[in-house]
């Protein structure tokens, strides 16, 4: 624990200033209607924390994750990526900056489906311009580590939710990104499987400083990370430590 | 960013939906067969019309006397005899000539041993055979002596040969021609159909003077059917025929405005005229089969389409989790070239197959050039990445989130 409790250095891995997001729709009449899901954010995130983003639907927490994930971006306001001003990149910058700085962990576990368990976990290798049998070597140091060595071979369809959440968090894990955004990373999963990938997630942020965002509308599951933000009708109503931070590691 | 790797998942996109690949590619292959059949039998067409050309002599001219009219009747060309050996050998010395070859014709009975045979007689000179481009078979052609002397000489053409001799040898033979006896000195070698489809073997040749003497005379003497004329120059052969009939006109003694008694034809120009009409055969046969190409190249747009819309998650997750657009275009684009390709390799084989199969069914000359394969794969490459373009494009500027949100 000491270590994380250093591991804050000057500058910020998110720093996030003013920002504000719309959307413009066509009404059945043909007129432009602006709907504002994020309203004047303002947020700083250091390396090696562990954050839950918490709301209810339409709080606009997942906008707020996918301009976190560089899968959309903001109408207004800053956003700085490990010092980078994610807002002025070009397309080819943000896909590189999703390879190599972010990893994702979907609800729906997102694997491509009918190709195995290996090859799911390497295809970020392969956009980053690495070989086929190193990449698919690398795959499978990773898939031990989440312990599904022995389901290299299976495809998702072959695999449990949990095992496949934990595919699709080896695959996060490859290129070795400072960042994880989780969205609802439990939410197709039972609650003893919910345990164990919180569990997995703890101990990334713990042993390796892998900084962990996590969007979750449950309260338990919230309660694993170190730092609570509310979001509400698009502004951030709560931002506070959690001092009833569940911690699996004394539990298990 | 891989190319190789970016390949390899283009090509398990394409396995893991084998039947549409399949279906998809079979557009391809048609289009891509139907393409490599149909100019082959072009070029076989074409390539057949230049052996016959070839066959038939160069810078020809074939002069036929000219028709006649009585009484309102017009009697066709060749229906009097105005032509005769002595203009044959006066347009001979013309400075654009170089040779000509008169010629008489009639049908005779011949008989060897117990066999006979009715056959056409060709009279003529001793420049005939190198005019008409004949070569021999075996034995030699008559001599200018055996022209002088109307020496009873034969030279058969190989059909008439095989007719009257079967296996033997027929040189130093002696044939009857309406019962006169021949010596053969020669065969003919084989030359084929003529371009009007004329069996042209099946023929034989004898001294001109003979044939008028001997053969078939008739009330005119020194008249004759038809001369063919060899000018030096194909080059020159719009200033010989203006030589030779104006040589004619003079002889003949026709006064001005008056017409030509006889008609000078090109036959240089007769065979281009039908190596042009084999050229337009070939392009046209080629365009209907380009149609189905082009057929085949729509449906993959339209597979390459549904494909994108139906794969949008995917591409989602694949930007997600790192691929930039130029990936995914080049994944798309690759997919639509390789079932483009593979289709257009299969058709190319399926083409010389069937090409192999006309030639052997319908006895026709098929030509397969390596042009053509070289055309079909880049048609086909083409195809694909026309085709494919717009769909991969359409993939490839997919917002991620858009993309990935889509159910």
């Amino acid at each position: 624990m000491s270590s994380i409790q250093s591991n804050h250095p000057a500058s910020p891995l998110i720093r996030i200033e003013n920002l504000c997001k719309s959307y413009s729709l066509q009404d059945a009449n043909g007129k432009t209607i602006t709907n504002q899901v994020l309203f004047d954010i303002n947020l700083t995130i250091n390396p090696g924390e562990f954050v839950a983003i918490m709301g209810h639907s339409g709080s606009g927490k997942s906008t707020l994750m996918n301009i976190l994930g560089c899968l959309d971006t903001p109408t207004s306001g800053s956003f700085w990526l490990s010092g980078k001003n994610v807002a002025v990149l070009s397309s080819d910058e943000l896909a590189r900056i999703r390879n190599q700085n972010i990893g994702f962990v979907f609800q729906g576990f997102n694997l491509l489906k009918r190709m195995t368990a290996l090859d799911n976990v390497a295809i970020p290798l392969l956009y980053a311009g690495i070989s086929r049998s190193n990449s698919r070597k690398q795959a499978l140091e990773f898939l031990r580590r989440t312990g599904l060595e022995s389901f290299a071979m299976h495809q998702p369809n072959q695999l449990s939710g949990g095992q496949q959440q934990r595919v699709a968090i080896s695959r996060a894990l490859i290129n070795h990104p400072p960042l994880i955004l989780a969205d609802e990373p439990t939410g197709n999963l039972d609650t003893h499987t919910s345990r164990e990938i919180m569990l997995l997630f703890q101990q990334l942020n713990r042993d390796e400083g892998i900084t962990i965002v996590l969007v979750t509308h449950e309260n338990d599951i919230a309660a694993y990370a170190k730092r609570l933000i509310r979001l509400k009708d698009g502004y951030i109503i709560v931002d506070k430590n959690n001092a009833a931070e569940t911690n699996l590691h004394e539990v298990v | 960013m891989n190319l190789f790797a970016i390949i390899g998942e283009a090509l398990r996109a394409l396995r893991q939906n084998r039947l549409r690949t399949g279906l998809t590619m079979l557009g391809m292959i048609i289009g891509v067969a139907a393409v490599v059949l149909m100019l082959s039998i072009g070029q076989g067409a074409q390539t057949k019309i230049n052996q016959t050309i070839a066959a038939m002599g160069s810078n020809l001219f074939i002069v036929v006397p000219g028709a006649t009219s009585s009484g309102g009747f017009s009697f066709g060309s060749g229906s009097i005899r105005t032509l005769t050996i002595n203009d044959a050998h006066a347009i001979a010395e013309l400075p654009s000539i170089s040779t000509t070859a008169p010629v008489t014709t009639g049908t005779v009975q011949l008989n060897y041993a117990a066999r006979n045979w009715s056959t056409l007689v060709t009279g003529t000179t001793t420049d005939y055979f190198a005019v008409g481009n004949w070569k021999m078979e075996s034995g030699t052609t008559f001599t200018e002596s055996d022209l002088r002397s109307a020496a009873r000489v034969v030279v058969l053409g190989s059909i008439t040969a095989r007719n009257l001799f079967n296996d033997e040898d027929p040189i130093g033979k002696t044939i009857r021609i309406t019962n006169r006896p021949f010596l053969v000195t020669g065969v003919l070698m084989a030359k084929g159909q003529s371009l009007t489809g004329r069996d042209q073997d099946d023929n034989v040749f004898i001294p001109i003077t003979t044939s008028e003497r001997q053969i078939t005379g008739n009330q005119f003497p020194g008249s004759i059917r038809y001369m063919l004329v060899q000018g030096k120059s194909a080059n020159d052969m719009d200033i010989a025929e203006i030589e030779i009939t104006q040589l004619l006109r003079q002889r003949h003694r026709i006064a001005k405005g008056k017409e030509n008694d006889f008609t000078v034809r090109n036959l240089t120009a007769i065979a281009d005229v039908a190596t042009g009409a084999a050229k337009v055969m070939s392009i046209v046969l080629g365009a209907i089969a380009s149609v189905s190409l082009l057929v085949g190249g729509i449906g993959i747009m339209n597979i390459m389409l549904v494909s994108v819309t139906e794969r949008t998650r995917e591409i989602g997750i694949r930007m997600a989790i790192g691929a930039n657009q130029r990936a995914i275009l080049t994944q798309f684009l690759l997919e639509a070239m390789m079932i483009c390709i593979m289709g257009g390799l299969i058709g190319l084989l399926l083409g010389i197959g069937g090409a192999w199969i006309v030639s052997q069914v319908a006895d026709m000359l098929i030509v397969v050039t390596l042009g053509m394969i070289g055309l079909a794969f880049l048609f086909s490459s083409a195809v694909g990445i026309f085709f494919g373009f717009y769909p991969a494009k359409k993939a490839a500027s997919l917002k991620p989130v858009d993309a990935l949100r889509y159910e």
